[in-house]
């Protein structure tokens, strides 16, 4: 794996709230937000002269708002045509590609500043148009007639890691109890409220209405009872990312112009990018994803770094059981071990290695499209120390990771960031 | 086998389906498998394949019971009070695949024990008032 021919650094980067917009906002009006956020967040300001190109990360606007070509629609909102505008697709994982290539490009030398985007409006369309979309990302010919959903392919995962490794339910309520509780701290999350919050109020609904009080006497209690619906088992509702509408928004440059923007650029130390075969029966393996091992590597690889030098990781946690996949197959637990760690509190913001402190795909949501640079958004802030309310990793890190994974872990993105 | 002038190609493949059928192909230089069939050895780069009959035979790898179906499923008659389940299958002859997993208690998936013996099934549905033929897999 080489080098960058030359360094690239994050100079600013944005988001707009996540949560369900449309028709209040679309597409368009979410980009500008995320473009507005992200260049007051550029030290000493940037505008669409500084940018040479448009990289624009959306999964399919076409299914979600009848809308293909975004990439000159996105570039024209913030005054950035006729430079080069193009859209990158891989599910989930598009805004990371879009991220990795303009690495690259900058990398290159072709270009020395480029915007990237990550958009993505999914409320436009009801809930079962929504997830016959999502699963556009998995296999159409062979999985999706023998019935599988996109919540169903992470169940068919998580049932081989349970009879494999001794995974429960219990292990996945904690990573969505724990995301809950970061997404409390994310003025920017679809979900500011904890899973005990949530509970509470239920409970509270019910008094006033007349009803039975439920018993619950923790969150294990309520995420067991019939109010968090089974959608796969052993998925339940509580074990599944949102359905988002969002955008996120970073100004990538390289290093001879990174200290024109700001003092504290985040350098992208590595990048790496995996595959793997679309059908998860096309595989050797159900309970690795190899695609993430394979970007891991490379991204790894370039930086010069391991799995234990990285102090803080934004993973993609689009249901809960990818998380605890995530955190083996990134390298940071063993095969098998991550329960363990999930359940020591290690990935908790106070933890030995701060998992998702953005509230994840869980709670701060998950625009599909836009999910790998609102990834980055959250490890820019972080390496500067300045993720808003209490969600401030206390000893300030300095090496962190993203993991942005398309489909049922057909595509993976991985990137190293240090400031 | 019948099958042996049909071109590698998905409609082929999906034909024997119709016709109750699961086929696969073998690469003649390596001996790699596919289910589904494909035409290129995407372990050695030969195309120097042959159709295979497969036994239907195996071990169930990975499962779910679905609550919330794709729109096909709902159509069914699937649904919250109803759930069908997505399986993916270990063949004896060493390929995996995927297909619906009938004859077991969907409602009750503790009691769906991964490692055990399936056999194929082929499942008929009405579609715009044509028979079709999906894979599915029932315990032996």
């Amino acid at each position: 794996m080489g080098k960058l021919a030359r360094k690239v650094a994050i100079v600013g980067a944005g988001m707009s709230k996540f949560g369900v917009h449309y028709p209040k906002k679309r597409n368009p009006d979410l980009w500008v937000d995320a473009w507005l956020d992200a260049v007051q967040k550029t030290d000493n300001g940037i505008g669409p002269k500084d940018v040479d190109a448009c990289y624009v990360g959306n999964f399919t606007s076409d299914l979600f708002n009848h809308q293909g070509h975004l990439g000159p629609q996105i570039a024209d909102l913030v005054g950035l045509c006729p430079k080069p505008a193009s859209r990158f697709e891989g599910a989930c994982a598009s805004s990371g590609i879009a991220l990795r290539q303009a690495i690259l490009a900058i990398a290159s030398g072709a270009h020395d500043v480029i915007a990237v985007a990550g958009v993505e409006c999914m409320t436009e369309q009801p809930t079962v148009k929504v997830t016959d979309a999502l699963a556009a990302a998995s296999d159409a010919l062979f999985e999706y007639p023998a019935g599988a959903t996109f919540p169903g392919l992470y169940a068919t995962v998580a049932s081989a890691h349970f009879k494999e490794f001794g995974t429960t339910e219990e292990d996945l309520m904690r990573v969505a109890i724990k995301n809950h509780e970061n997404g409390v701290e994310n003025p920017y999350a679809q979900m500011q409220k904890s899973i005990k919050q949530l509970m509470e109020s239920k409970k509270k609904k019910c008094a006033e209405r007349g009803m039975d009080v439920p018993d619950w006497k923790d969150e294990f209690d309520f995420l067991k009872s019939s109010s968090n619906m089974m959608i796969a088992y052993p998925l339940r509702l509580f074990d599944c990312s949102l359905v988002t509408d969002g955008a996120a928004c970073l100004f990538l440059a390289a290093e001879d112009v990174a200290k024109k923007y700001t003092d504290t650029p985040v350098w992208i130390e590595g990048t790496g990018q995996g595959s793997a075969a679309l059908s998860l029966h096309d595989r050797d393996i159900l309970t690795t994803f190899t695609a993430t091992k394979e970007a891991a590597k490379q991204a790894y690889q370039m930086a010069g770094l391991g799995p234990k030098d990285i102090q803080i990781a934004e993973v993609h946690d689009c249901f809960t059981i990818a998380e605890i996949l995530a955190m083996e197959d990134l390298g940071f637990y063993e095969k098998g071990k991550a329960t363990e760690a999930i359940r020591n509190g290690d990935s908790k913001r106070d933890g030995s290695l701060p998992i998702n402190t953005s509230g994840g795909l869980k709670a701060k949501g998950h625009p599909v499209g836009a999910t790998g640079a609102a990834h980055a958004v959250e490890i820019f802030k972080q390496l500067r120390g300045i993720a808003e309310r209490n969600r401030q990793v206390k000893e300030k890190p300095e090496i962190a990771l993203t993991h942005n994974l398309g489909g049922s872990g057909g595509t993976c993105v991985v990137n190293i960031y240090r400031v | 086998m019948s099958e042996v002038k049909k071109p590698f190609t998905i409609e082929s493949y999906l034909e024997n389906i119709q016709n109750k059928k699961l086929t696969g192909t073998k690469c003649k230089d390596c001996g790699e498998m596919y289910v589904p069939i494909r035409k290129l050895c995407k372990k050695c780069s030969s195309t120097n394949m042959e159709w295979i009959e497969m036994s239907g035979e195996g071990k169930l790898a990975a499962f779910t019971s679905i609550t919330v179906g794709t729109p096909l499923f709902v159509e069914r008659g699937y649904g919250r009070n109803k759930p069908y389940c997505f399986s993916v299958v270990t063949l004896k002859e060493g390929p995996m695949i995927s297909g619906q997993l009938v004859g077991v208690d969907e409602s009750k998936p503790e009691t769906i024990k991964i490692g055990m013996s399936v056999k194929a099934t082929f499942l008929e549905s009405e579609s715009n008032g044509k028979t079709r033929v999906d894979l599915g897999f029932e315990p032996i």
